[in-house]
């Protein structure tokens, strides 16, 4: 056991200091913001860990939640991680798993989004877990997220159920003094007891799971350790009282001490919001005339209160959209105490958008792919590559794989019409295809959809910091695996048209893309793919190996500021003082891919670095 | 002791940097401290900003008006990030046009040094000079050695030095 200390920590990291110190020995994940630093901290820690432990990038959420689970079965603690929409690809298993049960303690970590800052919903896991009948724990920062985890798992082993923790954003992306080496638990010997009635659960077993889950909800509510935790006012403000969650707790402690307001109200922090204790929602119906209620981003607590004298997000007191900032606290606890309302903060510009880094391999295939099909569609999808939108490339992006089957439902809407078709390029990231890409390719084959796939493949999980891909053949350790080639998975899709190209090589490129179009509208077309292969940027090898060039812009600048709208490259702006396009060397890495961007030529290579 | 701070830049800009090495400033002087960070999307070269909150506080965000120090490591932020400081709070901003607040070209002195993401402690030595921060000069350069990668610790000194001695 290491000493106790206290360490400047993410969130995320403390989260994960709390599973190796829980004796986790099991933990998958897929990286997804908010949630990628949790397995990234445990991998770079495993050598602290009490027990033996696998830890693994799983190849989409679904499986890494399975994993997690049936390592359960054996009595190990196990914990399967992931951001919101993870969720929703996990979806199957995590809700069957209420029903089942586990055995060895599971918690299952999904990170909220609300805002959102990163991510395609701001959807709350909280309401998801209501609606799978799955306790939910919602901590209100890094050190109370950490000092969870072993809670969690003695409930997880006491009632044999799945628990999940939910922190949002910025609970996973502050840092805070957390104290560490407080304990390690050993593991557990892996012994499985097949029990067909519960792990094989046909219907006629299932009744009885499901009043067998309802029992041990109604306990669950009512266990010390998860109760709301009341700070008592001094009476001044009688039958009112403050319920708040999460980092919304956090805001409004800030908050009311800040207005030396702090004692002046009964004010409940709520750690469990589901289930919730039902003798604790009698007692604000009969004892409180107005509650107000704090929580991200859905109204899970205020829909079990149903307090008619309750305001909270039902009842549009609270914002309904987007973080609940400690702007939009005060906003709203002002309005509730009848204090006078702070001074409305000025509307402020967005700033800086984001862009695809200078050099990034995806900018060149995308320009090569608008300049080719300047009327194509262009389904994309999840991942950095997303910012191919700046470009005019993008046309579409839903979740994670989509691009492929709205890709092909956009091959059958036309086709309907007869005649001619508009070429649809779908571009998909390699950890994306493996991910949710695979079976949307075999239906797109099977039925027969004339589009061209573009696989971006970049070796990496470049948008959550570069986790491994199974092309690689690395596993999260760092150790080596068996590399899954993506050529033999896209042949086996049944996919005849496959290329393998450089997207720095702009004009070869547009070959393949034409050689692709052709080969869609010919009689037996069908799928074609073409994998876009040079490593991202940001990948220390290819940092290392690559050259690069001095690029400069000559006299022959006309000024017309395409490279800039067209090709998009941070390092790339039109300056009005001087009426032409200028580089920003500071930026600027020399890939040399803006040369062909320019229609007067004046974009020039100036010699290697 | 209470203090709030906020890190203002574009993603690749080493805001997320400063951010510890001032909050690990905190943390050795004892001082309780939250910081909150911008991840994701936005960290491909769009604006970002870190708050840091020392002493006795719940939350790591800070509400608007309500900033004692702010760093702008780019100036365009300063329309973003501007409605958060106190009306008589410290801006110190990477500009090299003059204007609003105390302004250094810590790029170019970056650049000088051979790394134009070296601004990043150019500017934070910029602000340990006009006594902006709570923190001192020797605390930044303890957290500075203890949180840089072994063979930048003497590069990453070298240009806190620069913005230090101005």
């Amino acid at each position: 056991m290491r000493e106790t200390s206290t360490q400047l920590m993410m969130g995320n990291e403390a989260i994960a200091g709390g599973l190796l110190e829980a004796g986790c020995q099991l933990a998958a994940a897929y990286p997804g913001t908010p949630s990628t630093e949790i397995l990234q901290s445990i991998i770079n820690h495993r050598d602290q860990a009490a027990a033996p432990l696998h830890v693994e990038w799983s190849v989409n959420e679904k499986v890494a939640f399975e994993v997690a689970l049936a390592a359960s079965y054996t009595g190990k603690r196990t914990v399967a991680i992931m951001k919101q929409v993870g969720l929703n690809v996990a979806a199957d298993p995590f809700m069957r798993t209420a029903y089942l049960g586990t055995v060895g303690g599971m918690v299952t970590i999904v990170a909220d989004d609300p805002g959102p800052h990163s991510s395609q919903t701001e959807q709350d896991t909280r309401l998801f877990c209501l609606q799978a009948r799955v306790p939910v724990l919602d901590p209100s920062s890094p050190a109370e997220a950490k000092a969870m985890i072993g809670p969690a798992y003695a409930l997880s082993e006491k009632y044999r159920r799945n628990i999940v923790l939910r922190p949002t954003t910025r609970v996973c992306h502050s840092r805070q003094s957390v104290a560490v080496g407080a304990g390690t638990v050993a593991g557990h010997p892996s012994r499985f007891e097949p029990d067909p009635g519960r792990w094989c659960a046909t219907p006629a077993f299932l009744p009885a799971l499901h009043a067998g889950l309802n029992a041990d909800l109604e306990a669950i509510a009512r266990e010390p350790e998860w109760q709301p935790r009341l700070t008592p006012g001094d009476g001044s403000r009688a039958g009112m009282a403050i319920v708040a969650a999460g980092i919304a707790y956090a805001h409004l402690v800030d908050l009311l001490a800040d207005l030396g307001l702090a004692g002046t109200i009964d004010l409940y922090q709520v750690v469990m919001p589901y289930p919730l204790n039902p003798d604790f929602l009698a007692h604000l119906r009969s004892d409180y005339q107005r509650v107000l209620i704090l929580e991200e981003t859905y109204p899970v607590i205020e829909l079990q209160l149903a307090h008619p004298g309750a305001v909270g997000k039902q009842t549009g007191a609270v914002p309904r959209v987007g973080e609940l900032s400690p702007d939009t606290v005060q906003t709203v606890v002002s309005e509730f105490l009848g204090l006078p309302q702070p001074q409305a903060p000025p509307p402020t510009p967005r700033g800086q958008r984001p862009s695809l880094c200078p050099g990034c391999p995806h900018r060149a295939a995308f320009y090569t792919i608008k300049q080719t099909f300047p009327d194509g569609i262009f389904p994309s999808d999840i991942g950095c590559y997303t910012l191919g939108m700046n470009l005019g490339a993008v046309h579409t992006v839903h979740c994670m794989g989509a691009c492929i089957s709205q890709g092909a439902g956009f091959f059958q809407a036309y086709r309907l019409d007869g005649g001619d078709f508009p070429t649809i390029v779908v571009t998909i990231g390699d950890s994306t295809f493996f991910h949710a890409g695979i079976p949307a390719l075999i239906n797109a084959v099977l039925q027969q959809a004339r589009i061209i796939v573009v696989i971006l493949d970049n070796a990496t999980t470049a948008m959550t910091g570069g986790q491994p891909v199974p092309h690689l053949g690395i596993a999260a350790g760092g150790q080596l695996t068996k590399a899954i080639a993506i050529e033999p998975l896209v042949r086996a899709a049944g996919v005849e048209f496959l290329q393998v190209c450089d997207p720095y090589e702009g004009a070869t490129f547009a070959e393949v893309l034409r050689q692709a179009d052709r080969h869609i509208r010919s009689a037996e077309g069908s799928v074609a793919v073409i994998i876009s292969r040079r490593p991202c940027v940001m990948d220390p090898v290819a940092k290392k190996n690559r050259v690069s060039l001095t690029m400069s812009i000559n006299d022959d600048c006309a000024g017309c500021g395409i490279c800039v709208s067209e090709f998009e490259c941070p390092a790339l702006s039109l300056s009005e003082e001087l009426g032409m396009a200028v580089i920003d060397q500071d930026r600027c890495i020399g890939c040399g891919t803006c040369v062909d961007a320019c229609p007067t030529q004046a974009i020039e290579i100036e010699e290697e670095r | 002791m209470k203090q709030q701070i906020i890190v203002s830049g574009i993603g690749g800009q080493g805001a997320l940097f400063v951010t510890r090495v001032i909050a690990q400033a905190a943390v050795d002087q004892g001082i309780p401290v939250l910081t909150s960070e911008t991840h994701g999307m936005a960290q491909r070269g769009g604006t970002v900003i870190s708050t840091i909150k020392v002493g006795s506080f719940a939350s790591p965000l800070i509400r608007t008006g309500q900033a004692d120090v702010g760093l702008l490591l780019w100036e365009n932020n300063l329309s973003v990030h501007r409605p958060l400081m106190k009306s008589d709070g410290v801006l110190v901003l990477n500009a090299a046009a003059a204007g609003e607040g105390i302004r250094l070209d810590a790029s170019a002195i970056a650049r000088k040094l051979g790394n134009a993401v070296l601004a990043n402690l150019v500017l934070l030595g910029c602000a340990v000079r006009h006594n902006a921060l709570f923190c001192d000069e020797q605390a930044c350069i303890a957290a500075i050695t203890r949180l840089a990668p072994e063979r930048f610790v003497d590069q990453n000194l070298q240009a806190f030095a620069e913005g230090l001695h101005g």
